[in-house]
């Protein structure tokens, strides 16, 4: 018997209320556990399922803050400098460019169409950025740009899925589950996987950040910039902080006659959950209160109103989820998806991120975070170097797209792959998404292959049966 | 929860290892191949020796018996029984070389050395091998006796399998529950809802007057014919088939499939027998004079999440959809995980890739339909209208005595006027935004499915190589995948063409040269009026589209289309209309020809108002001055299959076509017209399979590597070799597939029902995995039990109600869940059964429970899902915000939550955070977490709020008068026992305190005892808002005292 991961993970979780019986007996003022913890006493139990984990070997990072640009950001108005795309605006791709090729919406025998905006090189490295990312492209010599990602996706909610889950069939893991799968919460008071999210809802919606077949306690929370930050939150209308408090010892002490009635660790774990919820009701309004946050800060991150709920604001929030343990924290700005209107759209989406993105990346590095903090920006695929519509659109590209990275382990002013002149196709080192992760599971100190969950019989991977680390990348 | 360890820290342990443990017995002289070998060479061995040819190593298969003693593509024999040291792999698994050994380092699979020594002896004792035993056929083995250690014989087959095994632990089996802890236990089970205090105090008092078994005997009786039975066993099979009110992916629109829903609760009901129960849901279409019901029931199939974002290609996502099905059916039905063999032959179970798709096959010739579903009322009525149009029929050809000469007159003459339509065979065929990618059928007509399209056009570009072109016909077709059978592809399947343009471009030249068209004749269009309500669009604020005829179609503006919507009852068949060009057209060869159907009749609330043609064929001729026939065109159609070969359906199309035409017969047309006028309306509708025409069968291919766009070689159906056989002679359907699926001979049928089950009641399967029975799938614990429960199911007519009876009349099940320390140390995940079941309610039972209590549950059973109150910053974050999101402000809000609207990208925040699934994928079980965010949902969520609201004023009510009644009886509605000394002491503390607060205005009363929907007024006169408050404070601790929300 105990033929897989998922039977020896309900062993654990009985065990791991030992574990809570053991190891959190103390906090919980009032409760006579003695008894039970005497018989314990033996049990060497792994634990609670968010306790932190040794990796697979060292790590280089610690934890993860992903700054999902849903909708598909064009790399070619961004980060993929092609000159040659510019000459030849208006003519027709290469044929021999197109054989097998398939886009979203367009005829791919449509009319190239030149970048929108100019690029400069910068910073040391000379990496070229586009004037629309002048923040991004000041921190070129602390970024690792990847210009050869790939996928198979062409539209965006497998494509999101894709990207978050390594598949895109629904119902898998999302990378934020694995990664707190694999190495535990670091956060007392808050959960280990935090979603914040500005603009519009994503199309792969909450299978973006779902636990997929894991337990649910993996599954990402998110913190919602209007209303209660965590959905709940607050008491019903009427009662106070001491109402509260007088309610929970109450039943506190009601659960606790149970216990002792039924023996069942269960009911230690409930009482458990309800001072973690007494917690999480000071600590989440903590966490999102920027009032303290000095006036400079917040300029940087470019916070005019501390209670607007927007991009910037996240990432300022991503840091301080950072700052008190949270393992993974995961932003999605769902805005990117220029078939049309692509000249202004775009602009104005770089207005509302570059700044708080570069910011972020900044501030982590002057706390002395960014080394062990693994930094991602980037979308579900790239755009067309054909036009969509009129003049000013690109459809969906799945050949190539542009990510970067920051921070924990990786080379800094380094740039990986390339793609041809027509930024169409990558020339050298692709970088599949399965790569992509199998390489920030890597910087965790995860082993892809053996980071496993036995569902259905089989043993699933973030990477699916694919995935090579991308050691050109690791500093 | 936890961290399942990695794999490779903790090498399996086998079945008979922790059976032996558990057991506290030695291990036996002979080694179980079944409990003790398979499932080591399945975890260690089969990955690269197993049944998947493609990736096997070294040529070497060792999961089935010949091949594994005759050793791969090195001579040394894998296996010599009886001599493990002339055993090749006895050789290999023992090495020490790094290169040598297996299984390799590099795998991670390292076996324990006593892993090893018993493949050593089991290849010592002849290596004998056994099929898995999950593909034995289950077979009944007599029930062990009882023993003098427990001397009260067992009368129950649970109870003598579970004494076995006690006996052979050292263990005993737990006293029974206290009556009132039992009487909720079969409550929650069998309605998935409490009992209330009356009911309890019932049960007690009847098991005290005529004894227990008795009691239970008649509650359970009562239970099950409840209505909440059906309900509560339901949600059971909604989760395995991943039920949702909403399509999923991007446009995540909302959909109609409740009534499959109501189908289940009612099967349930009645207790219909599970084999029929699953035949029905595969291919009750096709069950001969299928009815309305068995319609519905194939929605089972069609639960999955269906793409309808901009630019997809159908087939991928119905191929992806296909996969979906195959996966519910293996987890649901067979207890396997056929998705492992989607891309490959099956890693670890018999299943090859060719036998994958050979499923596959029975379930892909179909369409993805959607049906009206008529309440009964409904239904008479059309059935009457029906019989209303043949008596008119009748009185019309009594009447008009000469009918069949002037019909047949009137039939040769359209054939006469015949003319030759060259359909057009595009070389691109697409929209031109993009949003849609249309495809060509065999029959040439085009079909466009994905993305709803509400403004747009479909284009077509050919080169048709015709002289002296001068017309055009346009074919609006039904099909088995739109709405109805379309032709269009509204929520009615009707469609309206604003637009029809004709351009060429000569073949030395890239400009497009408009065609000047002219006189469009239709066989049937609606006459001239403004779009309705339903179709509004934000771009059309001034109301200013009409629909009409279809000249329409050729007066260069989008404003006016041409629309032939026959009403409710013909609107679903199909339409014609010729549009001549003005000068005839030569089309030389390498003449391009582009027709674009413009459509801009829809409104526009994210495609759930769309009204594009879904199926048409567009041609030419070059006849001269060609029209429409003014006769229904679905007559035409009927009239090209021979006279002799017509159906009855068609004869009595084209004789109402013909009477129709013919001015004598106006009476009876205006008859007919006013008896259609009366069409009945529907309920609703539900989505589901359909098998395909036979001109329109589609094949099975292998697809490589699971890719839906690289189809290998075809595959005929057919089932796995390692299964129950395919019945001799019977056809290769899908009502045989579901038959063989549930046939008695099945292996795993019965097995994974019962097993379903007991895993709903007892909170873990006899088989912990109940999606996947496979190799690696150790023998339980109570195999024989499971067997037993299999075998008596399928003998009891698969009658879940008689399952139910023998669980609930064990004493197994009737013991106290209360464990001493010692048992729980011995066996804490209680796979012994020597305690009865304690585990938290599932989500819908949380809440059901709260509401219950509270005196607020609506009692309403089946309908439309409702909507849930949900914060406005969950609402606010969807990809496209739900606009009908209206929860209900009465009491239709505390329906049960098996009818809370599923919005598959917007998982309902009360129901995950207690871990119901959200419906992406078939849910075979579901976790079960202590989560803070439960927690804070069962204390903040709004309806909860309301629940303890409303306690609060039952208790006042029903209580008595003083504290200590009062918390007794709130005891009593939520624990179903009365409260202690201690409990009522605490509580009494709580009030007192909240009261004092509240004198002195620290806590305002009002805020605490009322909602937004209840009132002051409300209040009983013998109560102030103070008493209220006060206890409503305590009633929201009561519903979330462990005990309330748990199964004890």
């Amino acid at each position: 018997m105990i033929p897989s991961a998922e039977l020896r993970a309900a062993r654990a979780r009985l065990l791991s209320r030992r574990w809570f019986l053991q190891d959190c007996g103390v906090g919980m003022a009032g409760l006579a556990l003695s008894s039970l913890l005497a018989r314990d006493a033996q049990a060497k139990a792994p634990a609670n399922p968010l306790a932190v984990r040794a990796p697979h070997f060292k790590p280089k990072a610690k934890r993860v803050i992903y700054m999902f640009m849903a909708g598909a950001p064009s790399h070619l108005e961004l980060f993929d400098h092609k000159p040659e795309l510019q000459k030849r605006d208006g003519q027709l791709p290469p044929a021999e460019l197109l054989k097998d090729y398939r886009a979203a919406f367009i005829n791919p025998n449509s009319a190239l169409l030149g970048p929108k905006y100019n690029f400069a090189p910068h910073g040391q490295s000379g990496i070229p950025f586009s004037e629309l990312i002048p923040n991004i492209a000041s921190i070129a010599d602390d970024l690792c740009v990847i210009r050869s990602m790939q996928t198979e996706a062409v539209n965006h909610a497998p494509g999101q899925i894709m990207m978050n889950t390594g598949s895109q069939q629904f119902g898998r893991p999302s990378f934020g589950s694995w990664t707190l799968y694999g190495l535990g919460s670091e956060s007392e008071k808050l959960p280990g996987y935090v979603v914040l999210t500005s603009a519009k809802g994503t199309s792969g919606g909450a299978s973006n950040y779902g636990c997929g077949f894991l337990p649910t306690v993996y599954g990402g929370i998110p913190f919602r910039g209007t209303g209660d930050p965590v959905l709940y939150l607050s008491n019903p209308a009427g009662f106070d902080a001491r109402a509260q408090r007088a309610s929970l010892d109450t039943l506190n002490e009601l659960n606790e006659l149970a216990r002792v009635d039924t023996g069942d660790p269960e009911v230690a774990a409930r009482i458990q959950s309800y001072e973690m919820a007494y917690q999480l009701q000071t600590s989440a309004p903590e966490l999102m209160d920027l009032s303290s946050e000095p006036a400079h800060v917040l300029e940087a991150y470019g916070i005019t109103d501390v209670k607007q709920s927007n991009y910037a604001r996240n990432c300022l929030l991503a840091r301080r989820l950072i700052e008190r343990g949270v393992r993974f924290v995961q932003l999605f700005h769902e805005a990117w998806d220029q078939h049309g209107d692509l000249t202004k759209a775009i602009k104005k989406n770089c207005e509302d991120t570059d700044r708080a993105s570069a910011a972020l990346v900044k501030d982590l590095k002057q706390r002395g975070l960014l080394d062990d903090t693994l930094v991602v920006w980037g979308g579900e695929f790239g755009r067309t170097p054909m036009v969509q519509g009129g003049n000013d659109g690109r459809d969906h590209h799945n050949r190539c797209f542009t990510m970067w990275l920051a921070g924990g382990g990786l080379k800094k002013g380094h740039v990986h792959g390339e793609t041809d002149e027509l930024g169409f196709n990558v020339v050298r080192d692709p970088v599949h998404v399965h790569d992509l992760n199998a390489t920030l599971l890597h910087l965790l100190g995860l082993e892809h292959t053996q980071l496993t969950y036995r569902f259905q019989g089989r043993d699933f991977r973030l990477t699916d049966v694919h995935g090579h680390v991308v050691n050109d990348i690791i500093a | 929860m936890t961290v399942p360890p990695r794999p490779p820290s903790h090498p399996a342990i086998t079945a008979g290892v922790v059976l032996a443990l558990l057991l506290g017995v030695h291990a036996k002289a002979t080694v179980d191949f079944t409990r003790e070998v398979q499932p080591i060479i399945a975890e260690h061995c089969f990955h690269c020796h197993g049944p998947d040819d493609k990736d096997r190593k070294a040529g070497y298969r060792i999961d089935l018996r010949d091949p594994a003693l005759k050793g791969g593509r090195s001579d040394l024999p894998g296996i010599v029984p009886g001599k493990p040291e002339a055993s090749e792999i006895i050789a290999r698994i023992f090495s020490a070389d790094s290169e040598e050994v297996m299984p390799p380092p590099k795998e991670n699979k390292k076996l324990t050395a006593a892993q090893k020594e018993t493949l050593k002896r089991w290849v010592q004792e002849g290596a004998p091998y056994a099929q898995h035993w999950a593909f034995v056929p289950p077979a009944k083995s007599p029930l062990p006796a009882s023993t003098a250690a427990n001397p009260t014989a067992a009368p129950n087959a649970i109870d003598a399998f579970v004494a076995a095994g006690l006996r052979a632990a050292n263990l005993s089996p737990s006293a029974p529950a206290d009556p009132a802890v039992l009487c909720r236990r079969i409550h929650l089970d069998l309605i998935g809802l409490p009992p209330s205090p009356k009911e309890v105090a019932e049960f007690v008092a009847g098991a005290a007057a005529s004894g227990l078994p008795a009691a239970v005997e008649s509650l359970s009786r009562r239970l099950m014919s409840d209505p909440r039975f059906g309900e509560r066993w339901a949600r059971v099979w909604l989760d395995v088939a991943r039920y949702a009110d909403s399509n999923g992916f991007e446009k995540d629109l909302p959909r109609e499939q409740w009534a499959w829903r109501d189908w289940v609760i009612n099967a349930f009901n009645r207790d219909q027998p599970y084999d029929q129960f699953i035949i029905d849901q595969l291919a009750g279409d096709l069950i001969p004079g299928a009815t309305q019901d068995q319609i519905i029931a194939t929605g089972f199939l069609r639960n999955g999440m269906v793409n309808e974002e901009g630019a997809i290609i159908p087939e991928q996502f119905r191929i992806e959809g296909m996969f979906d099905r195959m996966d519910c059916v293996g987890k649901a039905v067979m207890g396997l995980s056929l998705q492992c063999a989607q891309c490959h032959t099956h890693k670890f179970d018999p299943i090859t890739h060719d036998e994958y798709f050979g499923l596959y096959g029975f379930l892909n010739n179909t369409y993805e339909a959607q049906s009206w579903v008529r309440t009964p009322e409904q239904r008479q009525e059309l059935d009457r209208l029906h019989s209303d149009l043949r008596g008119v029929d009748e009185r019309s050809k009594k009447a008009l005595t000469e009918w069949r000469e002037q019909l047949s007159a009137w039939e040769a003459g359209i054939v006469d006027r015949r003319i030759k339509w060259t359909p057009l065979e595009p070389y691109e065929l697409a929209s031109t935004s993009g949003l849609n990618h249309p495809v060509q059928l065999p029959d040439k007509s085009i079909l466009t499915l994905g993305h709803p399209t509400t403004r747009g056009d479909i284009f077509v570009l050919a080169k048709p190589e015709l002289n002296g072109v001068t017309g055009l016909q346009l074919e609006a077709l039904t099909h088995g995948d739109l709405e109805f059978g379309g032709p269009g592809r509204s929520k009615y399947g009707t469609w309206a063409l604003s637009e029809l343009e004709v351009s060429t471009q000569a073949p030395d030249s890239d400009k497009w040269e408009k065609v000047a068209l002219r006189h469009a004749t239709a066989d049937f269009a609606e006459a001239v009026r403004g779009l309705e309500e339903e179709w509004k669009a934000g771009f059309d604020k001034e109301r200013k589209r009409i629909v009409g005829p279809a000249d329409f179609m050729i007066d260069g503006s989008n404003d006016t289309a041409w629309r032939a919507d026959r009403g409710p009852g013909r609107r679903n068949s199909p339409s014609v209309a010729v549009v001549q060009f003005v000068e005839p057209l030569n089309l030389p060869a390498g003449t391009k020809l582009k027709v674009l159907l413009r459509m801009h009749h829809s409104g526009d609330d994210n495609g759930r108002h769309n009204t594009a043609l879904g199926c048409c064929r567009i041609s030419l001729t070059n006849a001269s001055a060609p029209k429409a026939e003014p006769v229904d065109y679905g007559a035409v159609l009927a009239l090209s299959t021979p006279a002799d070969q017509r159906t009855e359906e068609q004869r009595t199309t084209i004789f109402r076509a013909w009477r129709a035409n013919f001015s004598e017969a106006k009476k009876f047309n205006a008859e007919a017209e006013v008896l259609w006028k009366k069409y009945p309306g529907a309920a609703t509708s539900v989505l589901h399979l359909a098998e395909r025409d036979r001109v329109q069968t589609r094949p099975t291919r292998l697809l490589d590597r699971g890719s839906w766009d690289k189809p290998r070689h075809e595959v005929p159906p057919h089932v796995p070799a390692a299964l129950n056989p395919w019945p001799e002679g019977a056809p290769k359907d899908r009502l045989q597939f579901a038959r063989w699926l549930v046939s008695p001979q099945s292996p795993l049928a019965a097995r994974v029902a019962v097993n379903r089950v007991w895993q709903a009641v007892f909170g873990t399967g006899l088989v912990e995995t109940p999606e996947d029975f496979g190799t690696r799938t150790p023998v339980p614990e109570h195999h024989q039990l499971l067997d037993w429960l299999a075998v008596d199911f399928m003998a009891n007519c698969w009658s879940h109600k008689h399952l139910l009876r023998t669980i609930i009349s064990s004493r197994t099940y009737q013991q106290t869940s209360a464990g001493a320390p010692a048992l729980l140390e011995r066996d804490p995940a209680n796979r012994l059964l020597a305690r009865g079941p304690r585990f938290r309610g599932e989500a819908e039972v949380v809440r059901d429970t709260a509401l219950s209590i509270a005196g607020l549950l609506h009692p309403k059973v089946g309908g439309p899902s409702i909507f849930p109150p949900v914060p406005e910053n969950v609402l606010a974050y969807n990809y496209v915000r739900p606009t009908y999101w209206n929860p209900p402000q009465d009491a239709e809000r505390y329906r049960r939550s098996l009818y809370l609207f599923r919005k598959r990208s917007m998982p309902d925040p009360m129901l995950s955070a207690f871990d119901a699934p959200n419906g992406d994928f078939a849910c075979a079980r579901r976790p079960r977490s202590n989560t803070p965010l439960a927690a804070l949902t069962s204390l903040n969520e709004p309806v909860f709020v309301e629940a303890a609201q409303a306690l609060a004023l039952r208790i006042w009510r029903e209580g008595g008068s003083t504290d200590e009644s009062r918390a007794d009886y709130a005891y009593r509605l939520c624990t179903s026992r009365g409260a202690r000394p201690a409990e009522i002491a605490a509580l009494r503390r709580l009030l007192d305190d909240k009261r004092a607060r509240i004198r002195s205005g620290e806590l305002q009363a009002n805020e605490i005892a009322f909602s937004s929907l209840t009132k002051i007024s409300d209040l009983p006169s013998d109560a102030t808002p103070a008493d209220l408050a006060a206890w409503a404070i305590v009633a929201r601790v009561l519903l979330n005292l462990d005990e309330t929300l748990t199964k004890s």
